[in-house]
């Protein structure tokens, strides 16, 4: 039983049917890693695990609870942190306060009323937010202007406001799309480093190969809105059908 | 029956302009993708163009009429206009009484003028600016373009009558075998020349180049300002054809509402709730919701309503709106993906 | 100090020290001076600066927060003073009882408008506020006429008889804070100076810096936070675990209490209420002042509110006459041709200037007043020092 249980999921947009019968499970503290062409349905399946869409039938099982029906909060609030295609932070904020913010609502829930509390006097979670900073190579900017970070450090913000919540799994949404090569492995090298200190689940998608098989453990192919294969990056990498797929794609 | 008939009719004329005002500002949101809150300042000062042109026609030299005298037995001095001179008594007479028809060709010119000096001096200047910020610039340019007006004309309503044969009223119904439906005649006017404005305006739209480039540019902006075509230029003519429907519905709007200062906020608010009952971005939403809110506001002022739900023709646009928006997010046909951050 | 930092403490003191000696900076000018309409230093307008800069307080925790546009917050205004001066008439002429149903009843009817309003956002959220705030007027000018008397309003008049309040016969109640009537004023003359220290100003003041040092600690709260993080990127927030719309509702009603705070004391001071309170042009009045101050700093809007509120009453009161003396001096041609440039921006034409200087405002100075000040001072402070550059502006001074 994996932590992770997608069970026959439909999903339709008007005429197309963006997912069909979509099996999955996550094993518990591995790096999983969903891959396929172009309008396979990755993102559509993604959107159905975070609550921005729901399946029309099927159901997604997270640590034991169904997320179906929950809202984006309840169901981070469940354990999933996401990372998206463009780093999403908070522009106007600091970089401490973007690493704040998800340290509130890990302790204090969706919404509490501490308008008469002062940020300055949270002295164990700006410690916390502080050491975190420290992993992610990011202390000395702790007082930036977080729209002013390169793009690469935004990502790196990111994660660091995904960890810092100590989610049981990480969603990671293409998460080197268009980076530089040197960019790409500095995130791969991150991620190697993020998994090793700790226990996590990461479930990635992506459309870059190195970046899959330098990572993943298990990799699930998505290929018209079904799982096409699911097996080790090994057998994956010598898997016709997964070249037919890809060479499908090529063609048009 | 008739009374039905009455209020549709009664409904018309003020939902034409919210209709007029409503389309130009959802060119200007859908083209350059700012909302605009002086196009109610444009309405206005096409309503003083006609009061200008009044005066100017009228501008006139003493003269003394030694034929007749004053009380005193001095001669009488009269003001003899100048057109008088030029065209004989008569003629002057009818040239100014036909001031508000005139005006509409007075009133083209300077809207247009008006128009691009607004979007090169300013709106230009917004485009990448936040919405907020650019509602509360051009706030700010009404209360300034209306504190003109003010100035100049000063803050009492400027009578501006119609020519006398379009004054009075008629029996509409006898037109389509009803009775005792007295409509006047410029109100009818008015809504013929707001459907004529409409109609020209969705025309150009769809049959020109021109206007198969700003629809594209409505449609996606950034894929039409890839293809290379010069969107700035053709953005800034919008603008001032935008400007131009709103100085003409004010122009036309003189003889039914005397104009003074501040309406073009009263219209403005009105529009605004308009536009976004439409749907923002939709220019057939935006004349529909016009012409549907207008008549909607007549049916709640009639006695009957009024004596069953008091107090419910002040508020029923509001609370259409609020309804609207409530259950239709977009409006009545508005388009997903605008203005829903 | 205060559970606040070092540099807030600073400003809540600089700012409760101006307040309480306003009497005298507002009055620099001796009586008999030509000058001396350029005082401000009269109860009524003293009360006024800090009343408006309540109310910009308050829409400045939404706006400034959350960026939320609200084209109604007058509405919250309006509704505070009918029910603050229903508790005058109806229960007791003390102030206090008048002023809390104030802030209850706008905090309850910010409550239900938030709760609609705010499941939309953007353009279509502000339509929505000025859509409820002018039913408000209307049902209040018209409709709700035997609650809110309509279009003359609600006065305290000879009949009303206040439970708690022993009134002799024919007497008309004037509001009090436990006998102090707000009408009392102690005036100190100095030389050719004087200054007028009037009850209702003071109580108000306090008022306020109570009221602002509440908006300091939301600002710095984590509350505070959230909210910025709102206006920033609400998906983020959502997709970091936290509800945005308990928070933003929360802001909402807030701010709807400072109206309605606002609102009762206009009617402590002022012991009346009519419609026009709510009509939108109020409502975008406080929109003028928080942009005008500096929207999303602390003391902006406060300044914003000052210098409206001054504009309106000492620019008005310019007139053509004025201007003549002042220009006396220069030959008769100059004189007429300066007085005529002059006239449109003085007067009943205040207006057209408030438009400009907001329009320049807007464009140049997005920060507002604050930016300008902070413009300004780190000028100087380049001069100072040219070899270290200057650290990068926090946010939500």
């Amino acid at each position: 039983m994996g932590i992770l249980e997608v069970k026959g999921v439909n999903k339709r947009f008007g005429g197309l049917q963006a997912l069909g019968d979509v099996n999955l499970s996550v094993a518990e503290n591995t790096v999983h890693a969903i891959i396929g062409p172009n309008g396979a349905g990755k993102s559509t399946l993604l959107n159905c695990l975070v609550g921005k869409l729901i399946p029309d039938t099927g159901s997604v099982m997270f640590d034991g609870q169904s997320v179906l029906g929950r809202k984006p909060h309840e169901i981070n609030q469940m354990g999933i942190s996401r990372v998206f295609q463009t780093p999403e932070i908070f522009g106007d904020l600091t970089v401490l306060e973007n690493i704040l913010i998800p340290c509130f609502g890990k302790r204090d829930g969706a919404f509490r009323m501490h308008a008469f509390e002062q940020v300055f006097h949270e002295k164990s979670l700006i410690e916390k937010a502080e050491a975190i900073l420290e992993d992610v190579n990011m202390a000395d900017k702790k007082d930036f202007h977080s729209a002013s970070l390169s793009r690469g450090d935004k990502r790196r913000l990111e994660m660091a406001m995904c960890l810092v919540q100590e989610p049981k799994l990480l969603l990671l949404d293409e998460p080197t799309a268009g980076m530089a090569r040197a960019d790409t492995n500095n995130t791969i090298d991150l991620l190697k480093e993020i998994k090793s200190k700790r226990d996590i689940t990461m479930c990635i998608i992506e459309h870059d190969m190195h970046v899959v098989f330098s990572l993943a453990e298990r990799i699930t192919v998505l290929a018209q809105g079904t799982p096409l294969v699911e097996d080790t990056p090994e057998n994956i990498k010598g898997n016709p059908k997964v070249q037919e797929a890809y060479l499908g794609e090529s063609q048009h | 029956m008739e009374a039905i008939v009455l209020q549709v009719l009664n409904g018309l004329d003020k939902g034409s302009a919210y209709a007029l005002i409503a389309l130009g500002l959802t060119l200007i949101f859908g083209t350059l993708g700012v909302v605009n809150f002086a196009h109610g300042a444009l309405f206005m000062i096409g309503a003083f163009c006609a009061v200008t042109l009044q005066r100017l026609l009228s501008l006139s030299h003493e003269v003394v009429d030694e034929t007749r005298t004053d009380f005193l037995g001095n001669p009488l001095k009269v003001d003899v206009p100048y057109l008088a001179d030029w065209f004989g008594v008569d003629a002057a007479q009818s040239i100014i009484n036909w001031s508000v028809p005139l005006a509409i060709l007075f009133s083209i010119p300077i809207m247009i003028v008006v128009g691009i000096a607004m979007e090169r001096g300013l709106i230009k200047h917004f485009y990448k600016r936040p919405h907020a910020d650019q509602i509360l610039v051009t706030f700010g340019l009404a209360i300034v373009l209306q504190e003109i007006i003010k100035a100049i004309y000063g803050a009492n309503p400027i009578p501006t009558p119609a020519p006398p044969a379009f004054t009075g009223s008629f029996d509409f119904g006898a037109l389509i075998g009803m009775e005792n439906i007295i409509y006047p005649y410029w109100r009818l006017i008015y809504f013929g020349f707001a459907m004529v404005i409409i109609a020209g305006v969705f025309a150009f739209l769809q049959f020109t180049t021109f206007g198969m480039v700003v629809r594209a540019g409505m449609a996606d902006r950034e894929t039409v300002g890839m293809l290379g075509i010069n969107i700035d230029k053709r953005f800034t003519i919008m603008f001032a054809i935008a400007a131009c429907v709103a100085g003409l519905a004010g122009v036309m709007y003189t003889p039914i509402n005397s104009p003074n200062y501040h309406m073009g906020m009263d219209f403005l608010v009105l529009s605004f709730v308009v536009v976004v009952v439409g749907g923002m971005g939709s220019l057939p939403g935006a004349v529909l919701a016009g012409f549907l809110l207008g008549i909607l506001e007549s049916f709640a002022s009639m006695g009957q309503v009024i004596d069953l739900l008091p107090g419910i023709n002040q508020i029923i646009i509001y609370l259409v709106a609020i309804v609207i928006l409530l259950t239709r997010p977009r409006g009545l046909m508005g388009r997903k993906g605008v203005m829903e951050e | 100090m205060f559970g606040l930092n070092s540099k807030d403490t600073s400003l809540l003191l600089v700012v409760a020290v101006l307040t309480l000696l306003a009497p005298f900076i507002l009055n620099p000018f001796p009586e008999n001076s030509d000058l001396a309409q350029f005082n401000a230093g009269y109860p009524d307008l003293m009360q006024r600066f800090v009343i408006f800069g309540i109310f910009a307080i308050g829409f400045n925790i939404l706006f400034g927060l959350t960026g939320y546009l609200s084209f109604g917050h007058a509405a919250f205004l309006g509704v505070g003073s009918y029910a603050a001066i229903w508790m005058m008439k109806l229960l007791t002429l003390n102030v206090i009882p008048a002023i809390f149903m104030g802030i209850v009843v706008a905090g309850l009817f910010a409550l239900v408008v938030g709760f609609v309003s705010l499941r939309r956002s953007g353009i279509y959220f502000s339509i929505l506020t000025l859509a409820f705030a002018q039913m408000s007027y209307a049902l209040a000018y018209s409709v709700l006429t035997p609650i809110t008397g309509g279009e003359t309003g609600l006065q305290i008049k000879p009949i009303d008889r206040p439970l708690l309040s022993n009134l002799e016969p024919g007497e008309i109640g004037r509001a009090n804070l436990f006998g102090i009537e707000m009408g009392n004023s102690y005036l100190l003359n100095v030389g050719g100076w004087q200054f007028t220290f009037n009850a209702g100003y003071y109580i108000a003041a306090v008022v306020m810096l109570i009221a602002f040092y509440i908006s300091i600690r939301i600002f710095r709260s984590p509350f505070g936070m959230m909210l910025r993080a709102v206006k920033s990127n609400q998906n983020r927030l959502n997709y970091t675990g936290l509800n945005s719309k308990p928070y933003t509702l929360a802001a909402f009603v807030i701010s709807g209490m400072y109206a309605g705070l606002a609102g009762g004391l206009m009617v402590a001071m002022d012991t009346q209420v009519g419609p026009e309170r709510m009509f939108w042009t109020a409502s975008g009045e406080v929109v003028l002042m928080a942009i005008l101050g500096g929207v999303g700093t602390l003391i902006g809007p406060v300044l914003g509110a000052g210098m409206i509120k001054y504009m309106e009453n000492i620019l008005s009161k310019i007139n053509d006459a004025i201007l003549h003396q002042w220009f006396a001096f220069m030959p008769d041609g100059l004189e007429n041709f300066k007085v005529a440039i002059i006239h449109p921006f003085i007067g009943k034409g205040w207006h057209l200037t408030l438009g400009i200087v907001f329009m320049l405002v807007v464009i140049f100075l997005p920060g507002g007043l604050v930016e300008g000040g902070q413009r300004i001072g780190r000028l100087f402070r380049r001069k100072k020092r040219k070899d270290k550059p200057s650290p990068d502006a926090t946010p939500a001074e």
